[in-house]
């Protein structure tokens, strides 16, 4: 019953979205106030009606009813609950919902806190919202519908993939979405402008939130992707270039140069078209990574069930999405008024080269992915783009990036003193070189671009600080007048300093990994094997019994000299519903490093295949990315983003321009 | 010029969308990994057998079909009715080669399944496999007269398969 | 049937393994190559891993020829020549450049070099075109009048 009533809320909710698709364009081109208005009640009813479909979803989930489809495929009476719950959104439909209905919920968001967006402007991006909307909610009513019952009800289900049953599997997707339909907000905005015809800095300033939100997420979900993986797979990776982190990694990629395309617009009215753009182009990557996933064009780990109908649906999606808005770009973009000039050398000059390289790295990126499909297709030969390539071309496109990144905050708008701005990052400069001597120290010489790349990490970051320092005068006047401007800066500086840092804290950890140290051998019980100055000593490998899994659980004891640091516990599970075995690995983490144990295969004469690895600064790779989100967080919460239109008016131009 | 340089990215996704649609074909699989062995000398190779040795030498000269297979492997078993049906009605010789897998467990395979082969060939390390190009068993490769390689079936044959494209190709080949 | 036997593949390689003890040369420089080079081979029958760090058996199979190879005295190069000559340019992670491939390696320079020249034409001729036309004589002779009445 709960589900046919899920069913019909999807229905209802599909109607409310064509409904908000035209009533509300239409009356902004009408100028007719009630029925712009109406966008915003469909957005929040919509969004009531999407969650109770969701909620309805997990219900099914939680009491275990196999006689609809979705539960029987992907769930087991045996999993623990939070495992039922999570496993909502590990599969193909289950994830369409989780979509939808945080579309419907940023819909809704937009609505309720867009009381200080012009009428028409909100009518019109509640409508563009209302259009995704509909196309998805087709979509999974069409093809993927959630809801569809099995007669006669089974006793059982499949359970799920024994590799997702993981706490990390809660909260990856979830973010990740966020981030990717976050983005659908951004987009909204653009077309919306593109509709208006015009761009300004109070559209800037309006965006900026929902672009700053999503992408908060995105970092968020791909870094808790990675970690996963990391934790996971057994051997200590964390980022494969596979397809489907490419399609995460080209929205994030196009969502940063966005979210500073998107300050040049505000500050000085220029970079109108390159920014619509970017707002367009990042949800398109979305959509391509959706059509990618789904679609089984490509060969990926993570690439849910193929299915070519969905696939062709998903492109006609892509096709109207994305072809229709930049279709629109095309015909009214070069009719937005040119904003401010600006000399190369200057603050502009700066972000137009942060969006020329974020923008071409995600294009070589996407080359890369899809090269494959285009050679197969011309009739060429059939090949595959792996880690190399990415490594390659990634490196070279971001390294003159992070150099610039410490140098364009100090540059001034329009036209920018780069001698002078060199000079202030002595410090910086001093660090990289300090940094590069004790990193080829420690790693007795070792390979040089990892020690360029923690060179890099320490200008950078030195230069993040340099820059706080310049702006609170620090050491240049006295240090009450230094708090002083410390605390009078806004929290948007603050966030782009702390996201700043936590870029070079992630170099740093990327490249550590080159100095990381691995032991493969076989052992007994009473074997011991020394690693990075540890002590490991296998003490046993038992038998374990789980809720729904059998394991061998090895017993090792890790001493550093004489005195024990710490007990870890690799396991081998075997998972009898689904016949398959998973790996548990044992970390120990002092957040500067990790010690790394998977448990192998037993050679069946009691020894054991034991993998351990010590790996410095990895941990700073995830705690980069926290700190660049925590940034993001900290640059959302700045006043100034929330007064909007009507702090602007009152404030004269000339006070605001000396930022 | 300006106004060209707009249209750019609605012509490059126009470009995008035909390959994507191309790709959802159905007859497209970007898991298949084409053989590069396609009208090129059969990899040599020399291996004892459950009876006598098995070599290149063996097939020199007539039409013959390689196929790999195993006693662990499920998939064979689902196949191994065709091969039997093809030995018997096709006068094709079949030779097997046995991958990774122990005499005696290819013996009673054969003895419990019957025995489409002429010979079988143990490759109990898997180079030969390799030497092919196999990335599974089973696996199947049609190899002309003088010793060509002239086609590849990377997954077990079904009867669709022997009918519209095996014993097409057979009889051409008889013909040369 | 296939999809089945690479899905089951696939599900086996999701788990711990990858390089066994056993199968490691004594010489630590010979193996330290074995490793690289099966870093940059691609496993057939999983979903985008190497070998080095699948669990497949044909993973396995392939790097202990690998190793044999390298014992017996072939080059980096011929390795790689000695597998794509049996698995075609699809098993090797990195490419190669050749002229199949030259759109592939060529095309992130190009367009960046592109960009960056559309770009930095477009900044110069913003910089070079006046901000708005000059004004006519009749519009001077107005905005004087303007200015004055504003006083």
């Amino acid at each position: 019953m709960i589900a046919e009533l899920g069913h019909f809320a999807l229905i209802l909710a599909l109607l409310l979205a064509l409904l908000q698709s035209s009533v509300p364009l239409i009356g902004a081109a009408r100028r007719n106030y009630a029925w712009m208005t109406l966008g915003r009640s469909t957005a929040v009813a919509q969004f009531v009606l999407v969650a109770a479909a969701f909620a309805a979803l997990i219900h099914a989930y939680v009491t275990s009813d196999f006689s609809v489809q979705n539960v029987f495929e992907n769930s087991h009476s045996d999993k623990p609950l939070l495992y039922k719950i999570t496993g909502v959104w590990g599969n193909h439909e289950g994830s369409m919902m989780l979509w939808v209905f945080i579309l419907s919920l940023f819909g809704a968001a937009v609505a309720w806190f867009g009381d200080n967006l012009p009428p028409a402007l909100s009518a019109r991006v509640l409508a563009v919202q209302g259009m995704i909307g509909t196309g998805f909610l087709g979509f999974i009513l069409l093809t993927s519908d959630p809801f569809h019952r099995l007669v006669p009800a089974p006793l059982d289900g499949r359970g799920l993939n024994p590799v997702l049953q993981d706490p990390g599997l809660a909260f990856h997707p979830p973010f990740l979405y966020l981030g990717y339909v976050g983005f659908s907000v951004a987009f909204s905005f653009a077309v919306a402008a593109l509709i208006e015809g015009r761009v300004d800095a109070a559209w800037a300033r309006w965006v900026r939130p929902w672009t700053l939100a999503a992408w908060c997420a995105l970092t968020i979900g791909i870094a808790m992707g990675s970690w996963w993986a990391y934790y996971t797979l057994g051997w200590g990776g964390w980022w494969f270039w596979d397809p489907v982190e490419n399609a995460s990694f080209m929205p994030w990629l196009v969502g940063t140069a966005l979210l500073h395309s998107a300050i040049v617009v505000e500050k000085r009215d220029a970079l109108k078209s390159w920014t619509i753009l970017l707002a367009i182009l990042t949800f398109s990557l979305s959509l391509v990574g959706t059509f990618l996933v789904r679609s089984g064009v490509l060969t990926s780990v993570h690439a849910f069930a193929v299915d070519p109908r969905r696939g062709l649906y998903i492109l006609l999606l892509l096709l109207v999405a994305i072809g229709g808005s930049l279709s629109l770009y095309a015909w009214r973009a070069p009719a937005l008024k040119a904003g401010g000039l600006f000399a190369p050398i200057s603050r502009e000059g700066a972000l137009v080269l942060n969006n020329l390289l974020l923008t071409v790295a995600a294009a070589a990126i996407f080359w890369g992915t899809l090269y494959p499909l285009f050679s197969d297709q011309l009739g060429g030969p059939k090949l595959t783009v792996g880690a190399p390539f990415f490594d390659i071309v990634f490196r070279w496109l971001l390294a003159p990036l992070l150099v610039a990144v410490a140098v364009g905050p100090l540059l001034a708008w329009k036209r920018g003193d780069l001698l002078a701005a060199l000079q202030r990052l002595w410090a910086a400069l001093a660090a990289a070189v300090v940094v590069g001597l004790v990193g080829l120290y420690i790693a007795g010489g070792g390979p040089i671009l990892a020690v360029l790349t923690l060179a890099l990490a320490g200008w950078m970051a030195l230069g993040a600080l340099s820059e706080w320092a310049e702006r609170v005068r620090l050491f240049r006047a006295s240090l009450a007048e230094s708090g002083r401007r410390a605390r009078h800066l806004p929290r948007a500086q603050y966030g782009m300093t702390l996201a700043h840092l936590g870029l070079a804290v992630t170099l740093a950890g990327i490249a550590a990994s080159a100095w990381q140290d691995e032991r493969i051998e076989i052992m007994n019980p009473g074997d011991d094997v020394p690693i990075a100055g540890y002590t490991l000593h296998l003490n046993s490998v038992d038998k374990v019994q789980g809720p729904n899994f059998t394991a061998e659980r090895a017993d090792v004891t890790v001493r550093k000299g004489d005195s024990v640091v710490a007990e870890m516990h690799p396991e081998k599970r075997f998972f009898p519903l689904q016949q398959m075995s998973t790996g548990v690995t044992a970390i120990k983490t002092n957040l500067l490093a990790d010690l790394y144990l998977a448990l192998g295969d037993s050679d069946g004469k009691g020894g054991w295949t034991v993998r351990a690895w010590w790996k410095p600064l990895v941990p700073w790779i995830w705690i980069g990315a926290v700190m660049m989100a925590l940034g993001g967080v900290v640059s959302l919460s700045d006043r100034r983003l929330r007064l909007g239109v009507a702090a602007r008016a009152r404030v004269p131009r000339g006070a605001r321009a000396a930022e | 010029m300006r106004r060209a340089l707009y249209l750019l990215p609605v012509l490059l996704v126009a470009a995008l969308f035909v390959f994507f649609r191309m790709a959802l074909r159905a007859d497209y699989d970007p898991h298949a990994v084409p053989s590069p062995l396609i009208d090129q000398p059969m990899p040599a190779f020399d291996l004892a057998g459950t009876d006598k040795r098995l070599s290149g030498d063996t097939l020199k000269g007539e039409v013959a079909l390689v196929n790999f297979f195993a006693s662990w492997c499920v998939p064979c078993r689902v196949e191994h009715p065709l091969l039997m049906r093809l030995a018997e009605e096709q006068h094709v010789p079949i030779y097997g080669i046995a991958l990774k897998d122990k005499p005696q467990d290819t013996e009673r395979y054969v003895a419990q399944m019957g025995n489409p082969y002429r010979r079988i060939g143990l490759d109990e390390n898997g180079h030969v496999g390799i030497d092919f190009g196999i990335t599974g068993v089973p696996e199947t490769f049609v190899i002309d007269k003088s010793g060509h390689i002239r086609r590849h079936y990377g997954a077990p044959l079904t009867a669709e398969e022997l009918r519209n494209d095996l014993e097409p190709l057979l009889r051409e080949l008889a013909r040369s | 049937m296939r999809a089945l036997l690479l899905l089951l593949l696939l599900l086996v390689a999701a788990t711990v393994q990858a390089v066994e003890p056993r199968e490691r040369l004594a010489d630590p420089a010979l193996e330290a190559r074995a490793r690289a080079l099966s870093k940059e081979l691609r496993c057939l029958v999983c979903q985008n891993e190497s070998i080095d760090e699948s669990n497949a058996d044909l993973a396995h199979d392939i790097r202990v020829l690998l190793r044999e190879r390298i014992k017996a005295g072939d080059s980096d190069d011929e390795v790689r020549r000695f597998l794509v000559s049996r698995y075609g340019d699809f098993v090797l992670l990195k490419p190669p450049f050749e002229p199949a491939t030259y759109a592939l390696w060529f095309g992130p320079p190009l367009v960046l070099a592109v960009a960056g020249l559309a770009i930095a034409l477009r900044l110069r001729r913003a910089r070079t075109e006046p901000d708005a036309p000059p004004l006519s004589d009749t519009e001077r002779q107005r905005l004087a009048r303007l200015l004055e009445e504003e006083g």
